[in-house]
């Protein structure tokens, strides 16, 4: 049977080389030829295009005297610099932003980043929220779009100024993305969701409470160790798990330094047709497989140990890319909070359910170990401003697997993974990127 | 097609010491809280009920930085109600600094209280609350 398949793919691409738009050499990475013929067709049936990320651009994260579109600007003019490309060559701006509202009074902000970018009349402005995976969102809109053929030049991230705040107003405002009627008012904190799901987790695997706060303190190790080698981290500095477990509490299990900070940040992307990507970028990177999933209130989900929105996500973005767990070097995940790298690195496969809790005690998500989980630092130390952290994620993925990461760099990493959780669960948006 | 139960009909209900959710006439699942369609079969012949009151905590935490408007520390909880349904309220009668791990598989009963009403809504609101059974 392998050998049929791949005496077939042998054929396809002798013919398909001859034609523009068909990339053959993705299909090269898929180890079993059976999956990589089906991927083959599939693609040659559903008539989507291969699209591309070319230029990529992030302000730092952080503390920013800058507005929300003055970041955008200048994370969206790096995006279309890298890509050799003027503003005028783009057809649509996806635009990211959830609570622009609360920090300057400003809605609508989407057509105003537009011309600050001095982006053609012929290309709409649309405002993307899926409270944190946002920007995510609009990558993947962005893709599907250029995929379809409908574009073949899109801006696509997001902006947000969290820490302007305060911590109380954004506590109350990031809550906004719970079920207002029935769950927020019952002073439902983001912090309180990830600590239910904590507690749930240490009660289903039957696990010590202080052994799972001992091996969350070193998730927190780990990324502020990543985001220390990060010049645009929002923290740059190291930690001890006796930093972590001395904190405040936030909410019960969760101290301070299990939660990622409010900040500051825009970052931007450039998502195009695969074609005229090659021209453009000395090192395009390739869209391999996308997926999302949305799941409702936490009264629906029930089990927080699991997300379930993350699980069908990532079976979609596996199965369109043809790509297994075991296929992926390197991972910006959504870790929030320290419990959420925890569930994530379970629900996307890397490890199993009810494993993965010592997986950085055991050094297995840090450089030389099985994979490497978030290498910029993460949420919790390069910084969660909420409608640009997908675009970010994407960034550092886009950046790996052009090996232009520095001291962070995961050696040969091929195969990327985005994944950005929006909400209490709510939303999961999935990217797989490859070299 | 006419909402079988809104918020204000469930808030009510609530202040008259009523929990209110749906019964789906195809599959017999209890919805709670209220929501457009059955949440087991997705069957839009739905009627309102009344539920008992009772369930089991699954998870909780211990808020102790609370949102702009709120005095913590407060425990939030999860409950599964006896006929399936999951929900989310406080807990009341135990102190928050002695809120442990034994709090999950206790049983507890439905109760409501007033919650002051920020700028997202003139009334005041009420809440589920639970208690030790």
């Amino acid at each position: 049977m392998h050998a049929v398949c791949e005496f077939l793919l042998v054929h396809f691409h002798l013919i398909d080389t001859t034609k523009a738009g068909t990339n053959t050499r993705e299909l090269i990475f898929v180890r079993n030829p059976v999956i990589r013929l089906q991927i083959f067709l599939k693609r040659k049936e559903s008539n989507m295009r291969e699209v591309a990320v070319l230029g990529v651009g992030m302000t730092k994260f952080g503390i920013s005297e800058k507005s929300n579109l003055e970041m955008f600007a200048e994370a969206g003019l790096e995006a279309i610099t890298k890509s050799n490309l003027e503003p005028k060559d783009m057809e649509a701006l996806f635009f990211g932003n959830c609570l622009g509202d609360f920090e300057e009074g400003q809605l609508h902000m989407a057509p105003f980043a537009h011309a600050e970018l001095g982006l053609p009349l012929s290309a709409p402005a649309t405002r993307f929220e899926a409270a944190c995976a946002t920007a995510t969102v609009a990558i993947r809109h962005a893709a599907l779009l250029v995929g379809a053929g409908v574009y073949d030049v899109v801006l696509a991230g997001g902006t947000e100024r969290a820490a302007k705040m305060g911590t109380p107003l954004a506590t109350r405002t990031f809550a906004m993305a719970c079920q207002a009627q029935y769950e927020s008012m019952s002073g439902l904190t983001f912090p309180a969701v990830f600590a239910m799901a904590a507690h749930m987790y240490a009660s289903k695997y039957e696990i010590p409470l202080q052994e799972l706060k001992r091996h969350m303190a070193e998730v927190s190790v780990k990324n502020h160790r990543h985001g220390s080698m990060n010049p645009k981290a929002h923290f740059q500095k190291e930690i001890a798990v006796e930093t972590v477990l001395g904190g405040m509490m936030v909410a019960d299990p969760l101290q301070l330094f299990d939660c990622c900070p409010f900040s500051d940040g825009a970052s931007a992307v450039v998502v195009a047709d695969a074609a005229k990507a090659r021209d453009r970028v000395k090192k395009p990177v390739y869209v391999a497989g996308m997926g999302q999933a949305s799941a409702g209130p936490l009264y629906v989900q029930k089990d927080l140990s699991r997300v379930a929105a993350r699980e069908e996500a990532s079976r979609q973005a596996y199965k369109e890319a043809g790509l297994g767990p075991d296929d992926i070097d390197v991972v910006e995940l959504h870790d929030c909070f320290t419990i959420a790298e925890i569930l994530a690195i379970e629900s996307l496969g890397l490890f199993e359910f009810g494993k993965g809790y010592d997986a950085a005690t055991k050094g297995e998500t840090t450089f030389k170990g099985k994979v490497v989980v978030n290498p910029s630092g993460g949420l919790k130390a390069k910084g969660h401003p909420i409608g640009a952290t997908g675009a970010g994620q994407v960034t550092e993925i886009v950046e790996q697997l052009r090996g232009e990461c520095g001291q962070r760099q995961v050696e040969g990493a091929r195969v990327g993974y985005v994944d950005t959780l929006g909400g209490d669960f709510g939303t999961v948006c999935n990217i797989i990127l490859r070299s | 097609m006419d909402y079988t139960l809104t918020f204000e009909q469930y808030q009510q209900g609530l202040s008259r010491g009523k929990f209110l959710g749906l019964r789906c006439e195809k599959c017999g699942t209890v919805t709670f809280p209220s929501q457009g369609v059955c949440r087991d079969c997705g069957g839009k012949d739905l009627e309102v009920t009344e539920i008992k009151g009772e369930g089991t905590i699954r998870t909780f935490t211990v808020v102790r930085v609370a949102p702009e408007g709120m005095k913590s520390p407060y425990v939030v909880a999860m409950v599964e109600l006896d006929e399936g349904a999951w929900t989310m309220g406080n807990l009341v009668d135990r102190n928050p600094d002695e809120a442990d791990m034994s709090l999950i598989g206790r049983k507890v009963k439905l109760g409501s209280q007033v919650v002051k009403s920020d700028f997202t809504s003139e009334e005041d609101l009420r809440v589920l609350t639970f208690t030790l059974l």
